[in-house]
């Protein structure tokens, strides 16, 4: 079924687990009526519908991109007999958008541009030197004159993406009243009359335009991304949309699985400071109190250095670059979990002391319910819903940090996509004159998204899950 | 209550303890003394007996813990982590990798760091403040709706961003003040105008959102209903009794980080040339001069517990119902 | 209203009036002095070292190199570079002896035991003024013996009230010699000088006993014999050198051969000048042109000129087009030609080159990113300032530095090291497809010029043209070079027994291993750019990026496979460049400088000829043979030679690269009133786009007072 032999990275792993987590425990939640309601609340609200469609496409790329594999190499004598795999690692997202990956220029060049940003010697025919622009090897190579063709052929493609995309979402629109309809019992026509009017619970209007508007945005940007760098390429010729796009897997990974690495510590750690009190909750303040008070930063430098070591000194065991990147990553999660859990203990600590004298814990304790089982059936139980807040409110930040962190070269691997390390690049480029700006541009601009969207989320689902703090 | 404060001072103690060992633990680990030594002497022509005296000079040459070799006290007297580590306590910072005293530095670097900080703080603070009052003036009406999109959307524009923009909108296109650079002094005002306004910027998002709340929290309280139902104006409402209120948990969450002040901002010192702790721990982190980290890292675990303990003392001080056992 | 209050309300009053025409806005240096005869430059990081002993970097030499004189220095115009007098009468003398110690008559060859270079120094010299050479009324040394409280009021240097100065004496040098030689002082040549100075070894270690009996006191290294070095008078001394070593007069001219007064190790070595920082690593005493006036390794350098300089005229001869570019108007004239200098600390790139083209700063570089907005190529590939710096009146200089960056093969690495045909083919095929001036044009934007060997212009033994082309990599096409195609090097992988990048032996898909301890931005681009070059051959690089450190051990234990390194000459000769692949310097067997560990019997045997004989037809066919062993056996990719691009303001004059003098302040020249016209006129504020932002700002809360009212009303209501 693969187009190679599978690879399975560690952050893979971790990623499909945490996704095969979310599913079940919706699944779960689905079936208990006092764990739906809240989200019921989150689908009614628009931002709520809003950010969770954009997620939903920034999540997506990042799980196709977290489908690795070797590929077949394609030029291999068939004599050998078994077949060869290269040595590379790619995914399947790689292997989608294979155009941009291979599409790669010299040096840089604008966005739509049929021309290198840089002049270079070029021989004439008649043997003589010449500073020119020369034309790009990719994109826009199709054009013979693009002075007089590209921007007709600009606006023919995008307005091929646009009918593409106003079919397919035609397409979804009447599949999705067809599937209401049929679970209201309603008459389709109706079901599409409310779809439009906006006077449902489920805002579905917004819905429906949400989806108009990133149908949109995709089906003319993978249109144009066939002919012409969208966004550019960067100093050695990579795509700029590339790059942003394989930056989306490296954002989403640190955003999701620092909170996930740290979980349980948190958890465990806050609930028992909070159960057991006594020399527990000493212990337990101790160590929080002392993790918080070193620096942050200090602590994932010294943190990213000795791992650094340790790779160096175990070179062997990292057979490709693209290991030795996801685990420098996941590393960093580790250790911006271990900055982060403390946060969240004390939280759960200040959550537990509250829960523990209430009625129906004295009453099962009173009733002889072990401790183990008192925490597990109902401490945990009750104090989800902050790790839940918890997760969404620091998932945004933890993105931001990557950033940060990689202008200190203590982020993510060098040779990693990563946003962090587009800005870290591009900011020496808005020295040069003219300006290289779309390196700059869009990764800041992917990531402004994603942050803005997820901290949109973030409100919605503090204000459905913890009423105390909802307006 | 001093023998509140005196028993976290305590308390305080067995927490820096375990910071060092941490900072020790790991940033050995991370670079042994001979890793050391030849950063420091350079990349041209090491012999093997200079890195030896280079570690013998700067007490490197002593075993990590435990000092097998010596007798009584100086077994443990005689070892990189008493030498390196347990000095801290009395602040005695020692001279850094480069030689340098690095007391004397922080001496020299705090102020700096403080002429970016405090004003950023304190402007920062009052602007947000106003912005939050007038948006929960305005609360439940789509002004309020947009001014908390418009808050979360300067929240998610990354703090690089409103840097390098605006070295190059006010420096370079609009030239208004200096790209970057330091001065003592009055002359020295200008180049604090961009990095201020800059920070300012960069945490008004969250912070005008989160003092909101802070209001909105305080409006639905009983006194202001009364007071409302009164028939006090509305603004007389806001500004004498909800302003005052909410102040108090909007001013103990500052004295926390008020001692930090003295870190400096790590990003914003580097991009603009200040002399500041910031850029010296980040210089040091670059440079791996692990003398100087691991007295920032004391020094910033010093400085969040008294601003714990300075939270706790405000505490009783603006509410007196919370009594300090 | 206080005297401050009032002071700063006339500030910002100043300030608004004075807006529009005088002193700009963003002008980051401090105001008023812009007509002085100032120089503006910036340093990157902090000097570690000012101890001329210590220091080997060039960032703390554009200091040092001003304040200290070694006895010789660097002709400022003439090419090839040219040792001349600095403190010295003439250049040294040499003369040869034989085991016995006896005079070897000059046409002898065979015999010499010893060299000794005998020095002689201007009489009348005198330091800079300086607290350690304070002297009272009874002519007693005023801080020689200073206690712990006296030093209760002093937080820098300046706190010293009195100064006072000294006779330069052949002694200074050869304290500062035994200063090389100490253990405690850690000179990074004293590795390299215990081969030739004879005693060097018995004084290490006297000096280091006495050092381990009392680590914290000052030790009066005059008390100690040091067997190679003889002071015969008052202004002359005398080092003698094991055998010959004829490089020894380039080392003369480097800031560790400079004198150091016994005073100022005295002065430092005193209880509680250390807590301060008060340290010779961070205050120089020297006899140079200019001293440090104010010395802030956070913020700024200032030096100023030295009152007691001997005086030194700015030369008046150099190449042929040095007169008509103006090289010498002011030739005759005393030195120095400014009286201060302003070194700003500079970390990033960006606002160093835009405070350069706001006039802030005298001279730039060129950085990568700058490069299009600076430069521009003519039509016949000639490079040319673009109208945007012409309008400016800003200048170029180019120059191919003296240094080289090349990529290196570990040499006991199994697969790519080693004498085996087999590996020798796979280094050359490597060779040809990393592609050297496609890096060049993109990561250099073409400043550099591909290497054939390790030899620089510039350098005695590079060849220019046809007859210097590596045949291994390149052709000679129509007199250019050109790069010998990728299937050439796809066949010499196939005879190698690596078809298409795949092992004949074991069937799988040859990885090598770049080490590399670079993390910084663009790095991802340059490893990007280099796996894309071995993919040519059908190899997967792999690339190993680790902190500098890492590097080195990695490096010091030849457990590295390929590399990318780079040497800067320390001195215009052959030999500094070819003691890199000289056997007996291998690192990992000798911890030499011989990165590659590269062994060739015949190299060697070749190389100690070519050292010691002097410039002349012989020794360039040694050089050549020489040059045709390493092109064979390829343990470099030879790389680039960089070329060096600097600008400058019209009002900077006297500029002319030179990459061997670093002390070349003295010769620099400012036109100050040109500059604060210039500046004022580049710097005009646009404050407009300011006040419309606030308007906007103000109208748009507008609808909110408007709102606030209506709301006021309807709560009245």
């Amino acid at each position: 079924m693969f187009p190679g032999k599978p690879v399975f990275l560690l952050t893979d792993i971790l990623v499909f687990g945490l996704v095969l987590c979310i599913v079940m425990f919706f699944l779960y939640a689905m079936r208990k009526p006092h764990l739906r309601q809240p989200w019921q609340q989150v689908v009614r609200s628009r931002a709520g519908v809003i950010s969770m469609i954009v997620l939903s496409v920034y999540v997506g790329i990042a799980l196709l991109d977290s489908v690795h594999f070797h590929p077949v190499l394609e030029n291999q004598s068939a004599a050998s007999g078994h077949v060869q795999h290269s040595g590379e690692v790619i995914s399947l997202f790689d292997r989608m958008v294979s155009g941009l990956r291979e599409s790669g220029e010299k040096t840089y060049s604008a966005p739509f541009a049929a021309y290198l940003y840089a002049k270079e010697t070029v021989q004439q025919d008649d043997g003589t030197k010449q500073r020119v622009y020369p034309r790009l090897a990719w994109g826009a190579s199709h054009l013979e004159h693009p002075e007089t063709q590209k921007t007709g052929d600009v606006l023919r493609l995008g307005l091929k993406g646009a009918l593409k995309a106003v079919v397919l979402w035609g397409a979804l629109v009447l599949l999705l009243g067809w599937v209401l309809s049929l679970r209201a019992g309603r008459a389709f026509r109706v079901t599409l009359g409310i779809l439009f009017s906006g006077r449902s619970r489920i805002p579905w209007r917004t819905v429906v335009v949400t989806l108009g508007i990133v149908l949109l945005v995709l089906m003319t940007g993978a249109e144009w991304a066939t002919k012409y760098h969208v966004l550019g390429t960067d100093k050695v010729g990579e795509d700029v949309l590339y790059q942003a796009l394989k930056s989306i897997r490296t954002g989403v990974v640190i955003g999701t699985l620092t909170t996930l690495l740290m979980l349980p510590f948190a958890v465990l750690f806050g609930i028992m400071a909070g159960y057991f009190r006594g020399w527990v909750d000493d212990v337990i303040q101790y160590l929080y109190t002392t993790l918080n008070s070193i620096p942050g930063v200090l602590l994932i430098a010294a943190a990213v250095l000795m791992l650094n070591v340790y790779m160096s000194k175990h070179a062997e065991q990292f057979a490709s670059l693209t290991q030795r990147a996801d685990l420098r990553l996941l590393f960093l999660c580790l250790i911006l979990g271990l900055t982060s859990w403390t946060g969240l203990c004390r939280l759960l600590r200040a959550e537990t002391l509250k829960l523990r004298e209430v009625d129906f814990i004295q009453a099962a304790t009173a009733f002889g319910v072990g401790r183990v089982q008192t925490i597990f059936r109902h401490i945990l139980p009750n104090v989800m819903h902050i790790v839940l807040i918890t997760l969404v409110l620091d998932f945004s930040g933890l993105v931001l940090a990557e950033a940060v962190l990689s202008y200190i070269n203590i982020g993510v691997d060098p040779t990693m996509n990563s946003w962090g390390n587009m800005i870290n690049s591009a900011r020496l480029e808005m020295a040069r004159e003219p300006v290289v700006w779309w390196s700059l541009a869009a990764s800041l601009f992917f990531m402004f998204t994603l942050v803005l969207f997820a901290n949109l989320f973030a409100d919605v689902v503090r204000d459905a899950l913890d009423p105390r703090l909802s307006r | 209550m001093i023998a509140y404060i005196i028993r976290r001072v305590l308390y305080a103690i067995p927490i820096l303890v375990g910071v060092n060992v941490i900072t020790f633990l790991l940033f050995f680990v991370v670079n042994t003394p001979d890793d050391m030594a030849r950063m420091f002497l350079g990349q041209k022509h090491v012999t093997q007996e200079q890195v030896e005296d280079w570690k013998t000079e700067r007490g490197y040459h002593y075993p990590l813990f435990y000092n097998m070799q010596e007798e009584g006290a100086d077994t443990i007297r005689k070892t990189i982590f008493y030498n390196k580590s347990l000095r801290l306590f009395i602040f005695d910072f020692g001279r850094s990798d480069s030689g340098r005293d690095i007391g004397f530095d922080i001496t020299q670097r705090m102020w700096p760091s403080l002429a970016i900080a405090v004003p950023q703080l304190l402007i920062g603070l009052l602007v947000a403040i106003t912005f939050a009052l007038l948006i929960a003036f305005f609360r439940a009406t789509y002004i309020d709706y947009w001014a908390v999109v418009i808050c979360v959307a300067l929240m998610s524009i990354s703090s690089l961003f409103y840097i390098i923009g605006g070295q190059y909108v006010m420096g370079k296109i609009l030239r208004v003040v200096p790209i970057s650079g330091f001065e003592t002094g009055l002359f020295g005002i200008k180049f604090l105008i961009l990095p201020v306004l800059i920070g300012i910027v960069g945490g008004i998002g969250s912070s005008t959102r989160w003092y909101r709340t802070i209001f909105l929290e305080e409006m639905n309280r009983d006194y202001v209903r009364t007071a409302r139902a009164k028939g006090i104006a509305e603004q007389v409402v806001l500004f004498r009794h909800v302003l005052r209120n909410a102040l108090i948990p909007i001013l103990t969450g500052v004295v926390v980080i008020l001692p930090l002040l003295f870190m400096g901002s790590l990003i914003t010192e580097s991009f603009f040339g200040i002399p500041g702790l910031g850029s010296y721990t980040i210089d040091a982190i670059n440079r791996q001069d692990f003398a100087i980290v691991r007295s920032m890292v004391f020094l910033g675990a010093f400085l969040y517990i008294v601003g714990l303990l300075l939270t706790d003392i405000s505490y009783t001080v603006v509410d007196p119902r919370v009594r300090l056992r | 209203m206080n005297d401050r209050t009032l002071l700063f309300l006339q500030f910002i009053l100043v300030c608004m009036l004075t807006a529009c025409d005088s002193e700009p806005w963003n002008n980051p240096h401090a105001g008023g002095e812009e007509s002085l005869n100032i120089v503006y430059s910036s340093f990157s990081e902090r000097p570690k070292h000012l101890d001329p002993v210590r220091s080997y970097s060039s960032n703390e030499y554009q200091f040092l190199a001003q304040i200290y004189e070694p006895p010789l220095q660097y002709h400022y115009l003439k090419r090839p570079y040219t040792l001349v007098p600095l403190t010295a009468e003439h250049l040294p003398r040499v003369r040869y002896l034989d085991a016995a110690g006896e005079p070897v008559p000059s046409w002898r060859t065979d015999g010499i035991a010893y060299s000794e270079y005998i020095v002689t120094i201007k009489p009348g010299i005198h330091y800079q003024p300086h607290p350690a050479f304070a002297k009272d009324e009874q002519g007693r040394a005023r801080y020689l013996e200073l206690q712990r409280e006296d030093l209760k009021d002093v937080h820098v240097l300046s706190d010293f009230v009195h100064t006072g100065t000294r006779e330069l004496v052949a002694e200074d040098y050869v304290y500062q010699i035994k200063r090389i030689a100490s253990p405690f002082l850690h000179s990074p040549i004293a590795g390299v000088m215990r081969e030739y100075i004879v005693g060097f070894d018995a004084f290490r270690n006297q000096a280091g006993e006495r050092y381990r009996d009392q680590p914290d006191a000052w030790h009066d290294l005059r008390e100690l014999v040091f067997a190679g070095l003889y002071v015969d008078d008052r202004y002359t001394y005398r080092i003698r050198i094991e055998g010959k070593y004829p490089q020894l007069v380039f080392w003369l001219a480097m800031p560790f051969f400079s004198p150091m007064p016994w005073e100022a190790e005295k002065f430092y070595s005193q209880p509680g000048m250390d807590e301060r920082n008060i340290s010779l690593n961070w205050y120089p005493v020297g006899t140079g042109p200019f001293m440090l006036a104010e010395n802030n390794p956070n913020l700024r350098m200032v030096m100023e000129k030295n009152p007691n300089f001997h005086g030194e005229r700015y030369p008046s001869e150099g190449e042929p087009q040095d007169r008509g570019n103006g090289l010498l108007a002011d030739a005759g004239k005393e030195l120095p030609l400014v009286h201060k200098a302003v070194y700003s600390l500079e970390k990033e790139n960006i606002p160093y080159w835009n405070k350069f083209l706001q006039g802030y700063y005298d001279a730039s570089g060129v950085s990568s990113d700058s490069f299009d907005q600076a430069i521009q190529f003519g039509s016949q590939g000639d490079i040319q300032l673009t109208d945007r710096m012409r309008e400016k009146d800003i200048q170029l200089e180019t120059s191919v530095t003296t240094s080289i960056l090349y990529m290196g093969f570990n040499m006991l690495d199994p697969v790519v090291g080693g004498d085996s045909e087999r590996a020798r083919l796979l280094r050359r095929a490597i060779s040809i497809a990393v592609d050297y001036e496609e890096y060049i044009s993109i990561f250099a934007n073409g400043r550099g010029i591909p290497a054939q060997s390790p030899l620089p212009p510039g350098i005695f033994g590079h060849v220019e043209g046809e007859a210097g082309v590596n045949p291994h990599v390149y052709d000679w096409v129509n007199g250019e070079l050109k790069r010998k195609d990728i299937r050439y090097a796809r066949q010499l992988m196939a005879e190698a027994g690596y078809e298409d990048g795949f092992d004949r032996a074991s069937g799988k898909q040859l990885v090598l291993y770049f080490d590399t301890p670079g993390a910084g931005p663009g790095a991802k681009a340059h490893f990007s750019w280099l796996r894309k070059q071995y993919q040519k051959l059908g190899i997967q690089l792999v690339i190993r990026a680790t902190d500098y450190n890492r590097f080195q051990e990695k490096m010091r234990k030849g457990t590295g496979q390929i590399f990318q390194w780079g040497w800067n000459a320390d001195y215009p000769d052959p030999e500094n460049f070819f003691f890199l692949l000289y056997g007996p310097n291998s690192k990992v067997q000798h911890s030499g400088e011989n990165a590659t560990n590269y062994q060739n019997p015949e190299f060697d045997r070749l190389f100690e000829q070519m050292k010691n004989i002097g410039n002349g037809p012989h020794r360039m066919q040694v050089i050549q043979e020489m040059t045709r062993i390493l092109q064979r056996d390829a343990p470099w990719l030879w790389g680039f030679h960089p070329k060096a691009f600097s600008l400058f303001h019209s009002w900077y004059r006297n500029v002319k690269p030179n990459l061997m003098a670093n002390n070349v302040l003295k010769y620099k020249r400012v036109d100050g009133q040109l500059r604060e016209t210039r500046r004022a006129e580049w710097n005009r504020p646009r404050y407009w786009p300011l006040i419309i932002l606030s308007g906007v700002l103000l109208i748009s809360f507008v609808p909110a007072v408007i709102g606030f009212y209506r709301r006021e009303r309807g709560t009245l209501r």
